[in-house]
This record gives structure tokens, C-alpha cells and sequence, in this order.
């Protein structure tokens, strides 16, 4: 079965949610909008307190080229637009919705009816990505990249397939698994769109072999169209980062920075990303909600939610059973590459996969032992790197040597301290060497 | 509410400790000691439990007193694992006020006076064994004969090692006829150190090891693989040398090459480095043992090379990913 070829771990998967169904989550009573849901220029805020919105009016539009817009998910009157504590920990611009009753935009159709490629002939490429663009659509599983700016490569770099990202390596998130499983044909579809928009005629859906009825099903839909073909792979963590994935499937690696994965001739699009799209084209319906896995092993109800981008992470715990006694620690995003979230006041975005709660003992460290040079975070490295090398330069300051060591190569998967059984905070000071050796070399690129 | 622990992630672990390392290596280790016990007897035990029990009270005693420091260490079991591993470096009737001597430089020199675990350049329990060695040659290379129970009084023998090296000296290959069969050296009937005694059950413990991770094949392979070789090559040219199978079933070339040269610390980081670095214990070993003055080289060779570990790091890094696409493309 195929993997990646460079190292690799396998935590425990507890995919607690797995068998239980997609829900509806409630309207909340009060949604915030942060105008930084996506990497790149912040969305400007085009409506202003008293404003009366609906469910798909735009309150913000894109602040550039690499920028998405954001659009209303519930109906209400806009209370406030200043800034407020989002996932990231910062206090950052954004728009409060009071919410009234749930009336929704004319041009959005609301039928759940299955809209094939094959009804809209229409459609052409670029009409596609300027769908796209307008939907605000960014990358779900968590790096909120536009996907319009993905779907344009760079002059002198050609398409050659789609690869669908449909791993979900993080333990814990089956977000993605259920959405499989209860939304095949709209994600072929996304898929198909997704090709035509670039113009290529073969597309891959990676599943990894922890979800064999996934994989089923999916191939089974997958089967009138022979363009598509489904990939089971080995079950390894990071396999959902997007170097990985292209090199599992179709067996080449991108060389490195600032070399990017369209050089490979593949681009990625994560399972969630492709229902958005199939929504945002077929059905004219902005980025407005997306299936986020709400999860831990303390929480009564660990679920699977379908709710409205700007509702607070404490109503969706809520709806779970409510917040366990014993937490410890809350994760916004699975256990290896999730952030701590400050506050569960603050709402779920555009790239919320997951919330993981953790109890007090399993979010506490263990304690620091000396590095034992046991080199199992040289072999769990998945770009090749040296992280316990990357780790001590950064510790030194030493940020000559940490460009020599390829500290930027770094994906910040966490598989070296995941490893470590010295339990040292390896990806702590590789993340500290990364950004300050990146901003050199900006610094020294803008001279 | 309670307050929200914020931490950067990962937020799990995959629960791998240094204790579980340490002891996983001893767990290996205890079959070849029990053999060692049935085979030398009570000579065997006092080596070991006095090795043992002298490392742990130096580690002790240094970080207590010398260092200062609050952190109890000897509890990660790398103390004890020098101690093992010192002690089956070690003929069986060596006065204990030696082994004492030996644990002292072992942990005092060869591993606390570079910063403790993880600082150490060369490996603690060879750094005490060639210290005893070189100190104490008569004591170090009188090996009682396997099967010989008495610790006080005991019948010494030459040894595998030894009459290897008279065949060569004398030139005469009907010297080798006093070996004892391949079959015999893997399974223990020799004289020896501790170590020395059952190559199986090394191998056993080395296929431990591996099943649990706690070490790779690079390392192990290459050493044994180098020498069969190597010593291979010599006895086709030359009846002089001895057959490759007995080589490397003699002296301490399984237990160094499964358990010293393995040694996290003191070898290199990526495989690459480890290849080489075992292709040039197996060489260094094989020349020691026929061509030098002593009739095991595998401590020194192990040694040697501990030196070159910074070296090969620096020059030997892993195949980074994205590597293996740009010499397809020039190809």
C-alpha cells in the first residue's frame, strides 16, 4: 500500500466520532465574524453597526489577491464591528451579528438535489474559479490558503492532475470520514470542478486504510467516472501535509523552498474544500457553515456538527454534552497540529476542523529529560531534517546555522517531539529558529 | 471555570520514555547474563552485581555530591546498563577493588566529567573497560575456562581470540585446529569475558531490541557483515587467518556490535553516518585483532570511532525530502 517515503509516526487514532452522523448544530444567539479566517490580507469590513444582514450577505470583502471574502451566516443586525479574541489568541478585527430568526439570500439554492457537471454545460474554467473567489473559499483542512490563488498557478507552471486530500491524519477529527460517507457524490463532483477549472483530466481522492468504508464507498461512486481514481494508503501521520500527500500518491517530492507543490504538477485539495466548492458552483452558496468534529475522551457526546461559521466553540461544547469537569486543555484542530485556544468564547472559522477537549492529566507535559542522541526524531522527521539539531541551534541563537540545516524545510508536524522520549520541546524551538531565519531572509531578499 | 492550560502543539505524545529505553536494553541483556552465570558461575554473578552496584553509587555519589544537583538520575537506568555493560567486558575472576576502579573511571571520567547522560563523547563502560585494561593487562586478559564454577581459584585457558592470534604470529594456520567449532562459540562453551559466552543469545537480545525499536539494523549489520567480509577475504587469501563464522562468533565482537557500538549517545544520527560508522568498526576490528598487540580490537575499534561520531555528523546528513526527485531529474 502507499505511503510517503520519509519518516512518519503513528499516533493512537482515537476516532471517538467516527460512527455518529453529521448534526445540524443550532443557530447561535450571537455569531462573530473575524475578518482573518485565511492566510494573506485580511478581509475589510464593508458593513457598519445597525446594518441588517441575511445569511449570505457579504460583510467583508477580500483585501487582495491572496485574501477571501467573508460572508454573514445568520440573519440578524450587526451590533458591532471592532475588534475581538479569536482562535489565534488575538484580539483582531471582526463584525458581531445578533442573530434574528434564519432568512437566507434569494440566489442561494437551499434544495439539497445532487447538481451533476454533466446539467451545467456551461461552465467553463474561469468561470469556476471566479465562483470560487467570490464564495470565499480557502483550504479546510486547516492551512486556509485561498483556493482561488491555488487554482492559478504561477506563469510557466502547468496542472497535470488533482489530488483530493481526504487522509485526516490528525487522531480524533472525522470530520472529513463522515462527510465521505454521507456526501460522495457532491465531493466527486468538487472534484470534477476542480479538475475542469484547471484544465486536467485525472484526479486522485488519497483515503488512508483507517477508513475503509470511506474508501468503499467512495470508490464505488467513483466508478462512472473513470477520470477519478481512489488511492487507499498506509496509515502514517503526516500523510494529510500536502508534500506528503502528493509524494504518497503519485510518488513525487517537492524540492525545496521556494519551490511549491504545483512544480510536482499536482494540486491538493482537502475533502471539505471540494463540498464547499461543489456548493459555492452548483448551488451559488458562499462559504457560510462547515462540519467540524467536536471531540475528547471526557466529553459526553463527542460529534460530528454541521454549524455556521461565527458560532462560539462554547455553544458547539454545549451541544456535546457540555464542557467535562476535568478539562485541561481545549485544541482548536486535532492533537498534533492544533492551537490551545485561550477562551471558548471565541467563534469557529473557516478552518476549524475540530475541537479537542483534553483532560487535566493528558494536557499537562511530562517533564524535560537530557537528549540521549537516540536519533528517533532524525527518523521521525518526514522532511529529513536533524530536529534535534534544529532544536539545539535555535536554543543557541545560532541562526546562520539553522538556514545551513534547512530549519525553513521545517512543516511543523510535531512527529520529532511526538517521538522523543526524552520528551524535550524539540518543535518549541525549531518554530522560534524557523520564523526568525525566515525573516532574515526576507530582510535580506527586500534589501 | 478553570483555566485553560495553553501549550504549543503537539498536544500528544507517543509515550516513549528514556527509562523505557534504558531498561528495554537490560531486558535484552538478561538471557547473555544468565548464560554467563550458568557458564562462569559464581564468579560471574559477583562481577556483574558488584559492576552494577558500583556504577549506580558513582552516578549517585557524583551528582549528589560533586554536581549538587536535586535530580535523582540513577533511576533512568543508564547507570545500571554501564554497570552490565561493564561488567560483561570483564573476565570472571577479576578482584572486585578492580571493578570498583573501572565503574569509577566508567561513570566518573567516561560519562559525568562531559556533563552526564547524552554528553559523553566516548561510551562509559568501554571507556572503563579499555582504562582496565591498559591498567591492568595480566588481570584483564586471564580467562578462567567456561564451565569452571570456583571464583577464587579457577583453571585458565587461552581463548578463541588467542589462539587466533598465535596462528598468525607463528604462521602456522594447524594452530587454528585448537578452536572450538562454530557451533560450540555460538552457543558459549569459551572462554572469555561475560559477554564473550553465548553470541546466540547476544543476537537474541539484539532481535529484542529491534522488534522494539529500541535500536535500527544499520549499526549491528554493518559491523558483522564488515567483518565476515573482511575476514573472509584473509582466509581464502591466507589458511592463516581464521574461518569468518568463528571470528565472528569470538571475543566481543556480538556483544560490541549489538550493544556497545549501538550506544545512542556516542554514535552518529542518520543512517548514512551509522553505515559508516559500523563498516569502519568492522574494519578497524579485524585489522586490531590480526596486525596489533592486543587479541581484541572491538573495544578500541568501538572507541576509535566513538571520536569520529562529531565528524560524521556534520559531513553525514539524512536524504532530505525533495533530494530523492533531483537526482532522478539529473539522471
Amino acid at each position: 500500500m502507499k505511503t510517503f517515503k520519509i519518516g512518519g509516526v503513528h499516533p493512537e487514532e482515537n476516532k471517538l466520532s467516527a460512527q455518529s452522523p453529521i448534526r445540524e448544530a443550532q443557530l447561535p444567539k450571537q455569531a462573530i465574524f473575524s475578518m482573518f479566517q485565511h492566510i494573506g490580507a485580511p478581509a475589510n469590513a464593508v458593513v457598519k453597526k445597525g446594518d441588517e444582514v441575511k445569511v449570505g450577505t457579504l460583510l467583508g470583502e477580500a483585501g487582495g489577491f491572496v485574501s477571501a471574502p467573508i460572508y454573514s451566516s445568520v440573519s440578524g443586525k450587526v451590533s458591532k464591528v471592532d475588534v475581538a479574541l479569536d482562535a489565534s489568541g488575538l484580539r483582531r478585527m471582526a463584525v458581531t451579528v445578533d442573530v434574528e430568526g434564519d432568512e437566507w439570500e434569494e440566489t442561494i439554492d437551499r434544495s439539497s438535489d445532487l447538481v451533476r457537471l454533466a446539467d451545467r454545460p456551461e461552465l467553463d474554467g474561469k468561470t469556476i474559479v471566479e465562483k470560487i473567489k467570490t464564495a470565499g473559499i480557502v483550504g479546510m483542512g486547516g492551512a486556509t490558503f485561498p483556493t482561488h490563488v491555488k487554482l492559478c498557478p504561477p506563469p510557466g507552471k502547468v496542472a497535470e492532475c488533482v489530488i483530493v486530500n481526504a487522509v485526516e491524519c490528525e487522531p480524533y477529527l472525522t470530520a472529513d470520514h463522515r462527510l465521505m460517507l454521507e456526501h460522495p457524490e457532491e465531493i466527486l463532483v468538487g472534484l470534477q470542478l476542480v479538475m475542469k477549472a484547471v484544465n486536467v483530466t485525472k484526479g486522485y481522492i488519497g483515503i488512508e486504510n483507517n477508513k475503509p468504508d470511506a474508501i468503499k464507498l467512495m470508490t464505488e461512486k467513483a466508478k462512472q467516472y473513470p477520470e477519478i481514481e481512489v488511492v487507499p494508503l498506509k496509515v502514517k501521520y503526516p500523510q494529510g501535509g500536502e508534500k506528503q500527500l502528493i509524494d504518497a500518491v503519485i510518488g513525487r517530492q517537492v524540492p525545496a523552498p521556494p519551490a511549491l507543490p504545483i512544480d510536482t504538477g499536482a494540486i491538493v485539495q482537502n475533502v471539505g474544500t471540494c463540498f464547499a466548492i461543489y456548493e459555492a458552483v452548483m448551488k451559488n452558496k458562499p462559504l457560510i457553515d462547515r462540519v467540524i468534529t467536536i471531540t475528547g475522551k471526557s466529553l459526553a457526546k463527542p460529534s460530528n456538527l454541521k454549524a455556521r461559521l461565527g458560532t462560539p466553540f462554547s455553544q458547539l461544547i454545549e451541544e456535546c454534552g457540555g464542557l467535562p469537569e476535568d478539562t485541561g486543555k481545549v485544541i482548536g484542530g486535532g492533537p498534533m497540529m492544533g492551537k490551545a485556544l485561550l477562551s471558548l468564547d471565541v467563534p469557529m472559522t473557516k478552518g476549524s476542523s475540530g475541537l479537542l477537549i483534553m483532560n487535566d492529566k493528558e494536557a499537562k507535559r511530562a517533564e524535560v529529560e537530557p537528549c540521549i542522541r537516540c536519533a528517533k526524531c532524525v527518523d521521525a522527521c518526514p522532511m529529513g531534517l536533524e530536529p534535534y539539531l534544529l532544536s539545539r541551534i535555535s536554543e543557541q541563537r545560532d541562526w546562520e546555522a539553522a538556514e545551513h540545516e534547512d530549519i525553513v524545510s521545517c512543516i511543523e508536524c510535531g512527529s520529532c517531539q511526538f517521538t522523543c522520549p526524552s520528551h524535550r520541546p524539540l518543535l518549541d524551538y525549531i518554530r522560534l529558529g524557523k520564523s526568525t531565519v525566515m525573516g532574515i531572509i526576507r530582510a535580506r531578499s527586500a534589501k | 471555570m478553570n483555566k485553560l492550560i495553553v501549550s504549543l502543539s503537539p498536544h500528544v505524545h507517543g509515550s516513549d520514555s528514556v527509562k523505557k529505553n534504558m531498561y528495554g536494553v537490560c531486558l535484552a541483556l538478561l538471557p547473555a547474563m544468565l548464560a554467563s552465570f550458568y557458564f562462569f558461575g559464581l564468579g560471574a554473578a559477583v562481577v556483574m552485581l558488584s559492576s552494577v552496584a558500583a556504577c549506580v553509587f558513582f552516578e549517585w555519589a557524583i551528582t549528589k555530591f560533586i554536581l549538587k544537583q536535586q535530580r535523582l538520575t540513577i533511576l533512568d537506568g543508564s547507570a545500571v546498563l554501564t554497570g552490565m555493560l561493564l561488567a560483561f567486558n570483564l573476565p570472571s575472576n577479576l578482584p572486585i577493588w578492580i571493578i570498583v576502579l573501572g565503574a569509577l573511571f566508567a561513570i566518573g571520567v567516561g560519562k559525568m566529567t562531559f556533563g552526564g547522560l547524552g554528553q559523553n563523547i566516548f561510551n562509559p563502560a568501554l571507556a572503563g573497560r579499555v582504562f582496565l585494561l591498559i591498567s591492568f593487562p595480566v588481570q584483564m586478559t586471564t580467562w578462567p575456562v567456561s564451565g569452571d564454577l570456583d571464583y577464587i581459584d579457577v583453571t585458565t585457558g587461552a581463548t578463541p581470540l588467542s589462539i587466533m592470534q598465535k596462528a598468525i604470529l607463528e604462521k602456522n594456520p594447524s594452530v587454528l585446529n585448537d578452536l572450538p567449532s562454530s557451533i560450540d562459540m555460538l552457543i558459549g562453551q569459551t572462554g572469555g569475558s561475560l559477554g564473550e559466552v553465548s553470541a546466540l543469545l547476544l543476537l537474541l537480545g539484539c532481535i529484542f531490541m529491534l522488534c522494539k525499536k529500541i535500536i535500527t539494523w544499520h549499526i549491528p549489520v554493518s559491523i558483522i557483515a564488515t567483518v565476515f567480509v573482511f575476514a573472509g577475504l584473509l582466509h581464502l587469501a591466507n589458511p592463516i587467518y581464521a574461518n569468518p563464522l568463528q571470528v565472528i562468533f569470538s571475543g566481543g565482537l556480538m556483544l560490541g556490535a549489538c550493544f556497545m557500538a549501538t550506544d545512542y549517545v556516542t554514535s552518529p544520527m542518520s543512517h548514512k553516518g551509522q553505515l559508516i560508522y559500523g563498516v569502519c568498526i568492522g574494519l578497524l576490528t579485524v585489522i586490531i585483532r590480526n596486525w596489533g598487540a592486543y587479541p581484541e580490537g572491538m573495544s578500541f575499534a568501538i572507541i576509535i570511532m566513538n571520536a569520529f561520531t562529531p565528524l560524521i555528523n556534520t559531513y553525514c546528513k539524512p536524504t532530505r525530502f525533495g533530494e530523492i526527485v533531483k537526482k532522478e531529474a539529473a539522471k
